[in-house]
């Protein structure tokens, strides 16, 4: 008698072995072929809604027979399908047939950090009147958090984010050419309610974001944007940020270190309107 | 002690839907008498964000059962802590009126494969999935229901038939039973069993639950299996076989799935209402599908 355990080792590897290639018996049952297609195409489907950009760019057929290759190289480890996917955007930068859409990966990403923002920790945004009311020298060593839902990221060599934006839109003039500016682009995902958005970041704005999230206070994260952008205007980066939710809690920190660091701007005025 | 005191608190689930995020606003101002709905829990386990807030928002107006299809009681191994103790969260977060899974395994060393998965039904799997249940009991705090899934493949080794199996680990571990009709049908089609028999023979009083769907036959393949595609209304066999076995085990919350093929929520709502109709009267059904053969 067979035990268990040995009855689901033979299950499972004729899942996914090639169709008669196991000496399973009850392989070669047409009706094995209801399991081994339920699982692939729930999998597959699963990988469709969760990067609906890149289905968008590829079309349905390529995006599917590429997403039967991942899944199998990389089936689900955790039931929780909303997650799966995690290395999508990886196989498809080494994938040979995507070569020629080198902006693949990155569209991937940002549907990935999409889902991320979406189902993240709820918590209120950082009100930008908190701020607006804090001394200039409170606010060089104030450090502020990134909300919980907050997603950032940037793409050097292309302009990803508009292409992701456009292909993430459930309708877009699918006739019109559009030609992108080609140059590189920041991108910040949130979601101050329920609904997840997204904007365009600038080097400064990503740079700042980015020194923040390592808990750097705001006069580390202003060297931070301008170091990224010599000319950058820091009312509007902070502007920018607040107000589309990337942070969520702030503290005033008592460190010695950043004694002497000026904070440049005054904020009081702008944040007033 | 008033035996009934505890009962009163539990809502009277009639007839219910599955819910589908299409549908949140509808099921939300939804006020037929007894509607409850049923989600996957699979789809919640986040930490935050608008599913949580829909789901929340339906159970303030309704009942709301939690059923679950990746607990993989029938793999040879105990359920994954972590994903057990997420359930567990989610149950004491919403406080379903039902909690229910499958006689069937989904997670295999390391994997997870999307579907019920069929086994022997063995003295050894008979241990090992009472041990499993009763973990998840203990675990959620309440007892679960377990459903018969589809059947499609001819397992050799059975030792028990499956409504026997259900009803022993229903003895051993004071779960109670999820009856997917539909299941029943497609699973007697492409065995070939007796339908009917089977349903006469379910131990009534452990019915937590029933199930009613839509089938389809296969596509892919030659013979004539039939799928639980969930795609389609309740099909004429079904609604017969649900009012027989409403007259045999008397009214119990039933639940119309539909997966595929999504219509607008009032098409699924009649089909909810049928089903509470029947709940009312069963040979009232009986009768008019006798007129209409």
């Amino acid at each position: 008698m067979q035990t268990l355990a040995a009855f689901q080792y033979n299950f499972a590897q004729s899942l996914t072995a090639p169709p008669g290639t196991t000496a399973n018996a009850f392989a070669a049952q047409p009706a094995f072929a209801v399991y081994r297609n339920t699982v692939t195409k729930s999998c597959i489907d699963v990988l469709q809604a969760n990067y609906p950009a890149v289905e968008r760019l590829t079309g349905e057929e390529w995006f599917r027979a590429a997403a039967a290759i991942y899944v199998h190289e990389t089936p689900p480890d955790d039931p929780v399908l909303l997650r799966y996917g995690a290395t999508f955007g990886g196989f498809l930068a080494r994938f040979e047939p995507a070569k020629g859409l080198p902006y693949l990966p990155g569209v991937a990403q940002l549907d990935r950090l999409w889902t991320e923002a979406h189902c993240a920790r709820d918590e209120a945004a950082l009100d930008a009147a908190a701020i607006a009311r804090l001394a200039p020298e409170k606010l060089a060593v104030s450090v502020l958090y990134p909300h919980p839902a907050a997603r950032w990221a940037w793409f050097a060599d292309a302009p990803v984010f508009s292409i992701w934006a456009r292909n993430r839109m459930e309708q877009s003039a699918e006739n019109e050419t559009w030609e992108p500016d080609w140059k590189p682009e920041g991108a910040l995902l949130t979601r101050k309610h329920d609904t997840v958005e997204w904007i365009n970041l600038d080097a400064s704005a990503y740079a700042f974001l980015d020194q923040c999230a390592t808990g750097g206070t705001l006069a580390q994260a202003t060297n931070s944007a301008l170091a990224a952008q010599s000319d950058a205007d820091l009312q509007t980066v902070m502007a920018t940020l607040l107000g589309a939710g990337a942070f969520s809690r702030m503290s005033i920190t008592r460190s010695r270190q950043h004694r002497g660091l000026s904070w440049p701007l005054s904020l009081r005025a702008r944040r007033a309107s | 002690m008033n035996p009934d005191a505890d009962r009163e608190m539990v809502p009277e689930l009639t007839a219910g839907l599955g819910l589908k995020p299409q549908h949140y606003d509808a099921a939300l101002a939804c006020t037929a008498q007894g509607l409850w709905f049923e989600v996957h829990p699979e789809n919640y386990l986040v930490a935050g964000g608008p599913r949580l807030k829909w789901l929340d928002a339906i159970r303030k107006h309704h009942p709301l059962s939690l059923h679950g299809v990746s607990l993989s009681l029938a793999a040879d191994a105990r359920p994954d802590t972590v994903h057990l103790s997420r359930i567990g969260n989610l149950v004491r977060q919403v406080d379903p009126a039902l909690v229910s899974e499958h006689l069937a395994w989904s997670f295999w060393n390391g994997v997870y494969y999307p579907d019920l998965l069929p086994f022997p039904r063995t003295r050894e799997a008979l241990m090992r999935i009472a041990s499993n249940i009763s973990i998840t009991q203990e675990a959620l705090k309440r007892p679960i229901a377990i459903e018969n899934p589809s059947h499609y493949l001819v397992v050799d080794g059975h030792d028990w038939s499956e409504i026997d199996f259900l009803a022993e680990l229903t003895r051993r571990t004071g779960c109670g039973l999820l009856l997917d009709v539909n299941n029943v049908y497609i699973s007697a089609q492409n065995l070939g069993f007796d339908a009917e028999q089977y349903l006469d023979s379910v131990p009534a009083r452990a019915i937590m639950e029933i199930h009613l769907a839509g089938h389809s036959a296969d596509h892919n393949s030659e013979t004539a299996l039939l799928i639980d595609s969930h795609d389609t209304p309740v099909s004429a066999p079904v609604w017969a076989l649900y009012s027989r076995l409403i007259r045999h085990a008397g009214p119990k919350p039933t639940l119309i799935e539909r997966d595929g093929n999504v219509p607008a929520f009032g098409a699924l709502m009649d089909e909810r209402d049928r089903a509470a109709a029947v709940m009312l009267d069963p040979s009232a059904e009986f009768k008019s599908l006798a007129k209409a053969a």
